[in-house]
């Protein structure tokens, strides 16, 4: 599987944010996407997520699954964890697996990989950041899906969180996952640095 | 459908829990009603002869109460991108949302109908007559509220706006809804006429809502 992007234009709120951007990623591999605050890492994330639409360019994937749109080949892990306070963790995540659909993995299971087990019967009102970031990592591993759009991912992660996410995400590279993370800190793996917005 | 089923579960369960928006609506109709008989005065055949518009008048505004949150709490925590995002087409996404919405905020207006209905002087025909109506025209002021929730999501604090946009749709509902009720308990035109247009007014608003409140998701994500 190969997703690239060719002269991408991203304009938002009638400014130009980026223009004649071009990345490229095939399986197996993960880009960390840099660049200063407001270069539009998280506009590039979400106009690969198609969230936003492309002011110009274009976005190709080629040997997906059944010609599904890149959309619904990906997860998405943005600012906001998506998470209803009042609803249990353990709610939380079957209710997003349910949803997404596909090939799903038992909630206990990503539960126990992101080491939130013993919170699973607690609302996610009582979460930490910590706590509702993995439970927003637990739903990548819920549902397969090969094309990870990660933003900040290891925002509010303590040391052995991160280490535990870099973990998961050799994992899913290994079984020829694709990962773009936009990052401002060494995401722990090997990845390619696309810069975004000159040198910051 | 598993999708759409787990999507109504969760919404009706958040509605239900400590917090959610179930039983203010039900809160709200009530107090609306109660406070009728104080304003209007101890007129009993006044108060029978007004008590479905009032009846009406509390579970419209009631069920709009809390509609503004229908996508908006969705988009503040990030759930709506991943509606947005997933393999679900959105149109039937939306139409699960106000579904569950009706179950949780519009089904027990019409379960406290006839215990309100005493309080407005109503026998037992009447409350039967208004909650068959309730029942029949409540989708309706569901799903065409779900089109200015949606839009209220694009514009920010947009809850205002929403009741400018949606009371104007939901004027024939209330004309119909009432003309029905009252068909039945003092006639002369017989119930099914309004009754019939009713149903019409919820079936029609059950496809276009979900179409035009995907359209205007699609449309403001920036």
């Amino acid at each position: 599987m190969r997703l690239s992007g060719r002269g991408l234009k991203c304009v938002r709120g009638g400014r130009e944010v980026f223009a004649g951007l071009d990345f490229e990623a095939a399986s197996g591999e993960a880009v960390a996407v840099v660049g200063h605050n407001g270069a539009g890492k998280t506009s590039l994330l979400r106009l690969v997520a198609g969230l936003l639409t492309l002011a110009g360019g274009s976005i190709e994937l080629s040997g997906g699954e059944d010609d599904l749109p890149v959309a619904e080949q990906a997860h998405y892990l943005g600012h906001r964890d998506a998470l209803k306070p009042s609803l249990s963790v353990a709610e939380n995540l079957s209710f997003w697996r349910d949803f997404l659909g596909g090939e799903a993995t038992d909630p206990a299971i990503s539960l126990e990989a992101v080491g939130l087990s013993h919170t699973a019967h607690l609302p996610a009102a009582y979460l930490s950041a910590g706590q509702r970031r993995r439970l927003s990592i637990a739903r990548l591993l819920a549902v397969r899906r090969p094309i990870w759009l990660l933003d900040e991912p290891t925002s509010a992660l303590d040391a052995a969180g991160q280490q535990m996410f870099a973990g998961l995400m050799t994992d899913h590279l290994d079984r020829d996952g694709l990962i773009i993370a936009a990052t401002h800190t060494p995401l722990g793996i090997a990845a390619r640095e696309l810069q975004i917005g000159g040198g910051a | 459908m598993s999708a759409l089923g787990s999507i109504i579960r969760r919404d009706v369960r958040i509605a239900l829990r400590v917090g959610g928006g179930a039983l203010i609506g039900v809160l709200f109709f009530l107090t609306v009603v109660v406070l009728m008989p104080f304003a209007v005065g101890p007129d009993l055949k006044l108060l029978a002869r007004i008590g479905p518009a009032v009846l009406w008048l509390g579970a419209l505004l009631a069920s709009l109460l809390t509609l503004d949150r229908l996508f908006m709490a969705d988009a503040e925590d990030g759930s709506l991108d991943l509606i947005v995002m997933s393999r679900t087409p959105l149109e039937l996404a939306c139409a699960a949302k106000a579904l569950a919405h009706w179950l949780a905020a519009g089904l027990p207006l019409i379960v406290a109908t006839p215990v309100l209905g005493l309080l407005l002087n109503l026998d037992g025909t009447a409350s039967l007559a208004v909650m068959l109506t309730l029942l029949a025209g409540t989708p309706a002021l569901t799903f065409t509220g779900m089109i200015g929730a949606a839009l209220a999501v694009t514009l920010h604090r947009g809850g205002l706006l929403m009741a400018v946009l949606v009371l104007p749709l939901s004027i024939p509902v209330l004309i119909f809804g009432v003309a029905a009720s009252q068909a039945a308990i003092s006639g002369p035109v017989p119930f099914g006429t309004p009754f019939s247009i009713l149903c019409a007014l919820s079936l029609a608003s059950m496809v276009i809502g979900p179409f035009a409140a995907a359209a205007s998701l699609r449309h403001g994500q920036d």
